[in-house]
């Protein structure tokens, strides 16, 4: 299968600064990726290399396998994307900007489809208000019906989540998952919310310093590091002593009333068995985000 | 519909709904307005007291103070303003995109840059057309429909210059053109300003200061001034006044009118080279 995206050894630099380093990598059709790294590390400048934004200093970026340089106007029929915060022309409705975006995708549109698309992200009954009345989530809503208008193959999502609700990231996590699943997009989503990433995501590149540093199948990734788990028992020192004589000693990293542990993600479910059998009641269970664990041990270097 | 069709029609819609674009059209009423009521108010007065220096010369008979003069008493006072107000709209073309966001989505639809670019700036001298097309309306038809029609004493450096009424309406239309022309130089420059900056307020700033420190080189006899003169587009700007002498002076009207052209092409080139090479990485 072509691959959605491919960069090939591309670099951006201004002046001594080299913000992207030789990064190459490549996003499969009908994935979702996630896009990590930390601030810096020169996501936004790729994600607009992508979308031909920013000019790259060097190397080639391919997109449905042509390049970005002598294709353009092709391979930006078949994408769509927020790159960082949406922003409209705020003395217009919602449903003129709409018309705005498909006219300038060369697509002939109705009214229908417009209003069908504002239901899809929750906007339901809003098209004819002006942009300058909308809150940042309901902009961000927006954004995302902008990105859909064209039915894109591609959609690249840079911190979609920011100024969502509770709800607005949860109908977005569906409406994410809807497109991949029922109609095959590929999608390439920039987060900070690293739970969300590791929801969502079946594969993730992380860059660091403008270089790709990991790139692959996050449960493969994920699935030989440990995590952190926190245990509060009902009787520490009966808990104690019974871990201390068994072979979960072997994880123990900190006891007390709060007990520690470095394990494998797919062992806590025994731990949690096997004190329940030596009849040690556990208050409270929690681990920190595998994710959030495995990106900070990889960028702190 | 065509890609281009299809980019220009969006730029005809934003200028159309933007606000800031009926600010040049409510100024130019004002003015056209305030004026012709002094005129009318006063004119007659002011009138001899100009024409009483050459009352010993000439027997001045008829209605002088008519539509044609004060239309071109508009216009002069007007040269300074509607580049101004041109650049207001111009000038904050692609500047102002980018200072709103709103570029990242123009920039990232399968319209080339050259093609967004090239309707923005269509969609400017669409709008500096129709300053000029109000401008025209209120300061020659209104005026005509308040003062009447009559021959044009005109003073310039020559001297006095009396266009008869029945020889004047080419000569609006030439002058109309040649303002238009002149205007398009000032739209296309605040359009390649537009291009390097990422505010909106720069580029209208740097139109208004080039177009004074121009006018001051026009102004003054100065040898080393001298040589910049017939260079500078500021200085061809006011070839629509040429229409109004007797003979007209085709060929100075021409050069002008060359330079003119030059300097929009020249502008023009260089904003489509800036902005095919722009980041936008705000």
């Amino acid at each position: 299968m072509t691959a959605a995206i491919h960069l090939n050894n591309v670099s951006k630099t201004y002046g001594n600064f080299t913000a992207v380093d030789h990064l190459s990598f490549t996003v499969r059709q009908g994935d979702i990726y996630g896009f990590l790294g930390p601030n810096g590390s020169g996501k936004s400048t790729t994600l607009r290399m992508i979308m031909s934004l920013i000019q790259p200093s060097a190397g080639e970026i391919f997109l449905f396998g042509h390049s970005l340089k002598e294709n353009r106007k092709a391979i930006m029929q078949k994408i769509g994307c927020i790159i960082e915060k949406p922003d409209f022309y705020t003395y217009l409705s919602a449903t003129e900007n709409l018309q705005l975006f498909a006219r300038a995708s060369e697509l002939s549109f109705r009214k229908a489809d417009i209003d069908r698309l504002l239901e899809q992200v929750g906007l339901q009954g809003r098209g004819n208000d002006t942009v300058k009345t909308f809150s940042h989530g309901m902009k961000q809503r927006l954004g995302l019906a902008q990105a859909l208008i064209h039915d894109p193959e591609l959609i690249i999502l840079d911190e979609p989540n920011t100024g969502l609700d509770p709800q607005g990231i949860i109908d977005l996590r569906n409406l994410i998952l809807n497109l991949n699943k029922q109609h095959g997009k590929t999608i390439l989503f920039s987060s900070h919310i690293l739970s969300e990433v590791q929801t969502l995501c079946t594969s993730m590149i992380v860059i660091h310093h403008g270089k790709t540093i990991v790139q692959g199948k996050v449960d493969e990734l994920l699935s030989t590091e440990t995590v952190t788990v926190r245990l509060e028992l009902a009787q520490p020192e009966n808990g104690i002593a019974f871990i201390q004589q068994s072979a979960w000693h072997a994880y123990l990293q900190e006891q007390g009333s709060e007990c520690r542990f470095a394990m494998p993600k797919t062992e806590i479910s025994l731990l949690v068995r096997a004190l329940s059998e030596a009849g040690i009641a556990i208050n409270r269970i929690d681990y920190k985000n595998q994710l959030e664990e495995y990106f900070l041990k990889i960028t702190q270097h | 519909m065509s890609l281009f069709v299809a980019t220009l029609q969006n730029e005809f819609v934003k200028t159309i709904r933007r606000p800031r674009s009926y600010i040049g059209f409510g100024i130019i009423t004002f003015i056209c307005l305030m004026l012709q009521a002094a005129f009318y108010q006063d004119g007659k007065e002011i009138l001899s007291t100009v024409t009483a220096q050459i009352d010993s010369i000439f027997s001045v008979q008829g209605n002088i103070l008519n539509g044609n003069l004060i239309c071109f008493i508009v216009l002069q006072t007007l040269i300074v303003q509607m580049p101004l107000l041109v650049a207001f709209v111009t000038g904050d073309t692609l500047s102002g995109e980018t200072a709103s966001g709103t570029i990242r989505f123009l920039l990232t639809r399968p319209a080339s840059r050259i093609q967004i670019l090239l309707a923005k700036w269509l969609a400017g001298l669409f709008y500096t057309l129709m300053l000029l097309l109000v401008l025209g309306i209120l300061a020659l038809f209104v005026s005509r429909w308040i003062f009447g029609s009559g021959d044009l004493m005109s003073l310039n450096s020559e001297g006095l210059t009396i266009i008869r009424a029945d020889d004047i309406n080419w000569r609006w239309m030439g002058a109309f053109g040649i303002a238009f022309l002149s205007l398009s130089v000032v739209a296309t420059y605040a359009t390649l300003l537009s291009c390097l900056m990422d505010n909106s307020i720069t580029p209208i700033v740097t139109v208004m200061a080039t177009i004074i420190v121009f006018t001051i080189i026009g102004l003054f006899d100065i040898p080393s001034f001298d040589v910049l003169k017939p260079y500078l587009f500021t200085t061809h700007m006011i070839a629509w006044r040429s229409l109004f002498e007797d003979p007209v002076p085709y060929s100075d009207i021409l050069f002008s009118c060359g330079v003119l052209v030059f300097h929009l092409l020249a502008f023009l080139g260089l904003a489509i080279y800036f902005f095919n090479r722009k980041d936008i990485s705000n």
